[in-house]
């Protein structure tokens, strides 16, 4: 025979012992092996010593590093004890796999993309592809691939065996026989009746041709493969139907790189998985010669010891026992991996979960990480980084310099995008300088300074994704995945929208979904909600499942809602603060959300709240006053429960909460909201005179919160008369003031007339959503009385209105809509 | 194994040994392989009498076939076997059936309690012949493990870890040394082949008595799982009800597999804190919801259509017995069914009859 073919299985430790053991007796002149051809010159690397299994060979296409497919190799994989063995001794290696690059190339005439399975095969020789976005999102099955996809582990299972590796032990190696011709038969006869992958049958067609080409030049060829193509390659194949089959390929351009791997991600549960279920236990077959089982369970009681639990010689000994008489009740010669794993359960871990998976992790896995020589050429993510900082004319400079961004600017928007991606992979390129202005939404200051230590993180960075996006996407995904409470996700969800990270959106919304799920705390999932709902209605962000984000929030202000009553009782003063920000976040972001369905069941349950007896007057303070302002309750109610915690049997403190909760918002706000006002002076008025000596401390304390500016204005506004009001008004010039309204109504999606801007408060209320600033009920009315003399430039923005806008009568203020309140300030300060 | 006392017929729940006394039968016939000492089956004979073999021998427990290997395989290698889970998850039931399987004889039963005194897993003493013969071997009143250790049989013991931890202690000797000493009359009584012990704890409630490390390196623990896919308990459900409709003699009630359904549903939804969709997430009650618990609603639910209702069963009648299952602490486990209720059970179509009935109940 011209050569000698091993048909393998791959990541199969006693296929690689086979292999070694049939190089050594018959050494060959050239060594075939099944793999990418791009990356025969990298082969040499195989035998520098800082080239250490697991190790992954990475090919990319050079114009799209996105694509890109991973060949790992551990130290039991036939094919790198193949590549060792033949590096060692000056033997050529050659790749003969179909060219990586006919795969990346668009496909001639299908729309479907040409990359084969994707990732779940134990074929290390069939690339991996990296998952798009989220490595824990499984993989949807490939349709065509309905070739088994490890057909020695199908030959095991038909035997009975769930470890195909015990199965070559027990079966193949025991009996003596040669291996590989028996596995050749096998196969022969397996592929007999398999459906054919079109894909396979062309790469069986491009081995055959460098096959035939070696020939003609070696006499001695040693082919290492999966068994799955040895029956392909020994049939007889008429040249011209291999090349009919490889005719009209396109080739794209790749590269290829050693990048270092680990056994976690050989492991099918880690996304980038290549099947290989037990890394660590192949591991322990490929380098221990004798006694598997016991030296196997003496290391995982050393693994349960150094975590501190207790393991004797007495454990190992009787675990040794029960995995052979496992093993023999199952009629096995030899306890597998099953057999040990279940051994170590019952007798070392006592029915602890946490033991048995800290025995899977470390051991059945394995944590061991490969390592490549310092002077390995470049990874994806480097050059994609280098690529994007010379299109945004960012050079990385060691020296900091402050960097001003407009987001309204395309690049600065990229700019800003690049280094939040970057933050997100732990490269701190780019530190956020404190904000001037807290609230400027399109302006963003950075300190920049490359530090040389980034190098090496983004090199880590590699495993997470070949691009930058892809990276720092997998990494918010997974972090969203191991965060551990609700604000780290409600964090990440803010991440996602600074970086555009649209595909992490998703996931992190999932893992909002199950944080808030079992996060019991009201006030966490209060806190979660105002950002959520603030990127529900402002957030632009392209491709964004906004469905998930609003039935996730819905979801939310259930929760909250159903949990608010329970929460509510015994609070202390401290509680109570809380519960009332957390309230009035909420409240806004119902506001904000626009679904009439919510708001009814938000407001229905802080209605029922509301009414509660015990309810700390804090928070019952001011749900009256959100229920006032929604028009829930009118004057009348409110002004007898306003006078309930001032009767007597009310303590003082109670009252002071309750009338601070309800005026809560500053002095301003009754200064300009005639209705609340009035309310409050009738109120006034309406206390007898002998009661009012003992309000008077509450009110005191209340009102001495306020700025003396302010209580100068209430105190005028009620001297004044409120009849005066009305004098202003009135002298409104209405043709003016109906110019902008045309350009305001479009801004703000409803028709407005001239009348409705002189309605109460309660009503502007009741239609938060009107602008960018739409908590009318805060302290955002500040800003209006302040005037137009001292108002930061922060807010021009929002006016962009018409020219009419800057003029003081109409709509000055960034709520034109709430114009007949705000006009009295401007009197004031006139 | 009666002593006498009440015919088989006539007892209200059979020992395992007498009601499957046929198919014990038919698979010691069946059976070649070679046999531990002092057991009736060989150990795979064993395992097929727990799962089933498909035709003559019905399954009697529906879960891992490794679990019950992992059990076999201990006794069989003469280590004691701690059989751990949260109520209701048939550790009693596995622990009858392997002794009745292994030795034909379920009965050596010891139940571990707070008030569990050394006696019952030692020995005792007739005191009326203590007294007028002096400590003799006729005075001697043998415990079940005693009475194991001597006829070479399996012995049980449930909720170990509810016996104080002094009393579990005694078992050491049994357990290392295969032996009893019997000071008092200056012998022991050695484990004869074919003795060993299995033992029941609930892990919901290990802190009660903590196993000493030296009792517990005793024993090899296999922790029985709830029902892996809800089609599983679902059989398991209907299959028990059936069953113990037939034993009480309740009226016949057409077993509504719609309301089985839906109670597996909500009590695996509710312990898996996951809907079965996997699409929301749930926060989990402190009950434990076990299919036990899911086979008493479903039972109760038939009980009160049959007397109180039409004959059917309806949402009505499994929903009241459902919300006591699921909250036992009424504080926290109340908010936990609300938001259940109205994140979940209301959106989904065809409940809503349940939805109300939950609602009012």
């Amino acid at each position: 025979m011209p050569e000698r073919i091993y048909g393998i299985r791959h990541h199969g430790p006693g296929s690689a012992r086979a292999v070694l053991r049939e190089l050594d007796a018959h050494p060959p002149e050239v060594l075939l092996i099944e793999g990418p051809p791009e990356a025969d010159d990298l082969v040499r690397w195989a035998a520098d010593d800082g080239l250490e299994p697991p190790v992954a060979l990475l090919g990319y296409a050079v114009d799209d590093p996105g694509k890109a497919a991973f060949w790992p190799f551990a130290v039991f994989s036939p094919e790198w004890q193949a590549i060792r063995w033949a590096v060692r001794r000056g033997v050529r290696v050659r790749f003969f796999d179909l060219p990586y690059g006919c795969r990346v190339a668009p496909p001639a005439d299908t729309s479907t993309p040409p990359e084969v399975a994707t990732g779940n095969a134990v074929r290390t020789a069939d690339p991996i592809v990296p998952p798009p976005a989220d490595p824990g999102v499984p993989q949807p099955a490939d349709p065509v691939a309905s070739r088994p996809v490890d057909p020695i582990a199908e030959l095991a299972a038909a035997a009975g065996y769930d470890d195909p590796e015990r199965w070559w032990e027990d079966v193949v190696e025991h009996r003596g026989m040669p291996v590989f011709e028996a596995i050749a038969e096998a196969m022969a006869a397996i592929r007999e009746h398999a459906p054919e992958d079109p894909d396979d049958l062309a790469r069986e067609a491009y081995m055959r041709s460098v096959l035939r080409e070696e020939r003609r030049r070696h006499r001695d060829i040693a082919v290492v493969c999966g068994a799955w193509h040895v029956p392909a390659l020994t049939r007889k194949v008429a040249v011209k139907d291999d090349t009919a089959l490889l005719k009209g390929r396109r080739r794209g351009k790749v590269a290829f790189t050693w990048v270092p791997w680990t056994y976690g991600r050989l492991a099918s549960w880690s996304g980038y998985g290549a099947g290989v279920h037990s890394p660590g236990w192949y591991h322990h077959l490929f380098t221990t010669g004798d006694d598997v089982v016991t030296r196997w369970l003496v290391d995982a009681a050393g693994v349960l010891r150094a975590e501190g639990v207790p393991t004797s010689s007495a454990h190992v000994i009787e675990a040794v026992r029960l995995a052979e008489a496992l093993a023999t009740l199952r009629g096995r010669p030899l306890a597998g991996l099953a057999e040990v794993t279940e051994a170590a359960e019952a007798v070392m871990c006592d029915g602890e979960p946490l033991r048995s998976e800290l025995i899977a992790r470390r051991l059945v896995v394995g944590e061991r990480l490969g390592s490549v020589p310092d002077d390995m050429p470049a990874v994806p993510l480097v050059r994609d980084l280098t690529a994007q900082q010379r299109a945004l004319r960012l050079r990385p400079e060691a020296a900091g310099r402050a960097l001003d961004l407009d987001l309204r600017q395309d690049t600065d928007l990229r700019r800003s995008r690049l280094l939040h991606r970057l933050t997100v992979l732990g490269v701190p390129w780019g530190q956020r300088a404190a904000a001037r202005r807290g609230t400027g939404t399109f302006r963003e200051e950075w300190r920049l300074a490359w530090q040389p230590e980034f190098a090496v993180r983004l090199v880590e960075g590699g495993m997470w994704g070949t691009t930058v996006v892809s990276a720092a996407t997998a990494r918010v995904t997974r972090q969203a995945r191991d965060a551990s409470t609700l604000a780290e996700v409600t964090a990440l969800v803010e991440v996602c929208l600074l970086a555009d990270l649209a595909e992490a959106y998703p996931p992190v919304l999932a893992a909002l979904d199950t944080r808030a799920a079992l996060d019991a705390d009201v006030h966490h999932l209060m806190a979660a909600i105002p950002a959520l709902a603030r990127t529900l209605r402002y957030g632009d962000v392209r491709r964004t499942d906004v469905a998930g984000l609003a039935t996730v929030t819905a979801s939310l202000l259930g929760r909250v809602c159903a949990a608010l009553p329970s929460a509510a009782g015994s609070l202390s003063d401290e509680a109570a603060r809380q519960l009332r920000d957390g309230m009035d976040g909420v409240h806004q972001a119902v506001g904000l959300l626009a679904d009439d369905s919510l708001r009814e069941r938000w407001l229905g349950t802080i209605g029922s709240l509301a009414a509660r007896p015990g309810l700390h007057g804090l928070p019952a303070g001011r749900l009256t006053r959100l229920l006032l302002d929604a028009g829930r309750l009118d004057g009348p109610e409110v002004r007898r429960r306003l006078r309930l915690p001032l009767t007597v049997g009310a303590p003082p403190a109670h009252a002071a909460a309750w009338v601070e909760g309800f005026l809560s918002g500053g002095g301003l706000l009754l200064v300009h909201d005639e209705a609340l006002l009035s309310l409050v002076d009738d109120w006034l008025a309406d206390i007898p005179a002998d009661a009012f000596d003992a309000v008077l401390p509450l009110l005191r304390r209340t009102f001495g919160g306020f700025d003396p500016g302010e209580r100068r204005a209430i105190g005028e506004r009620i001297a004044g008369g409120r009849a005066a009001q009305a004098g202003p008004v009135v002298a409104l010039d209405i043709d003016r003031a109906a110019t902008p309204l045309a350009t305001l109504g479009a801004l703000l999606g409803r028709h407005l007339t001239t009348t409705e801007s002189s309605d109460s408060a309660a009503d502007d209320n009741s239609h938060p959503p009107a602008g960018e600033h739409g908590h009318p009920a805060s302290g955002e009315n500040n800003r209006p009385a302040a005037g137009a003399n001292d108002r930061p430039a922060a807010g021009e923005h929002d006016h962009s209105a018409t020219a009419e806008n800057n003029r003081p009568a109409a709509g000055e203020h960034d709520r034109p809509a709430t114009g007949a309140n705000n006009r009295p300030a401007a009197d004031v300060n006139g | 194994m009666n002593d006498g006392t009440t015919p088989t017929a006539e007892a209200l729940r059979p020992h395992a040994e007498d009601q499957y006394a046929e198919e014990l039968a038919l698979l010691a016939a069946a059976d070649d392989r070679p046999r531990p000492p002092g057991w009736r089956l060989s150990p795979q004979a064993v395992v097929t009498y727990l799962l089933g073999d498909g035709a003559k021998v019905t399954p009697k427990y529906v879960g891992p076939r490794r679990l019950i290997e992992v059990a076999v395989s201990t006794l069989a290698t003469d280590r004691a076997l701690l059989l751990l889970g949260v109520p209701g998850t048939a550790k009693t039931w596995v622990s009858e059936h392997l002794a009745a399987a292994i030795s034909g004889d379920s009965t050596l039963l010891v139940q571990g309690t707070a008030g569990t005194a050394e006696e019952a897993i030692r020995y005792g003493w007739n005191y009326a012949r203590l007294l007028a013969e002096g400590p003799t071997d006729a005075a001697l009143v043998p415990s079940p493990i005693m009475r194991a250790m001597r006829a070479g049989s399996i012995a049980r013991l449930e909720e170990l870890t509810r016996m104080p931890s002094d009393v579990q202690d005694a078992l050491i000797t049994v357990l290392s040394e295969k032996a009893l000493p019997v000071p008092e009359l200056n012998t022991e009584v050695q484990a004869r082949r074919g003795f060993n012990l299995i033992a029941t704890a609930n892990d919901r409630d290990r802190g009660v008595n903590e196993l000493s490390s030296a009792l517990r390196r005793r024993f090899n623990t296999v922790v029985l799982p709830m029902p892996a896919g809800a089609d599983d308990e679902v059989e398991i459900v209907a299959r028990r009800v059936a069953q113990l409709g037939k034993a009480l003699e309740l009226p016949e009630v057409p077993a509504a597999m719609e309301e089985i359904r839906r109670v597996v549903t909500v009590f695996r939804e509710l312990r898996s804190g996951m809907t079965e969709d996997g699409r929301t997430t749930l926060k989990s009650p402190t009950a434990t919801l076990s299919t036990a618990e899911a086979i008493s609603v479903v039972t109760n639910g038939m009980a009160l259509a049959a007397h109180f209702g039409d004959g059917t069963l309806h949402p009505g009648d499994v929903a009241a017995g459902i919300v006591g299952a699921v909250i036992k602490d009424p504080v926290s486990d109340g908010v936990v069914w609300r938001e259940y209720l109205e994140t979940v059970v209301r959106e989904r179509p065809g409940w809503l009859d349940f939805y109300r009935a939950a609602r009012d109940a």
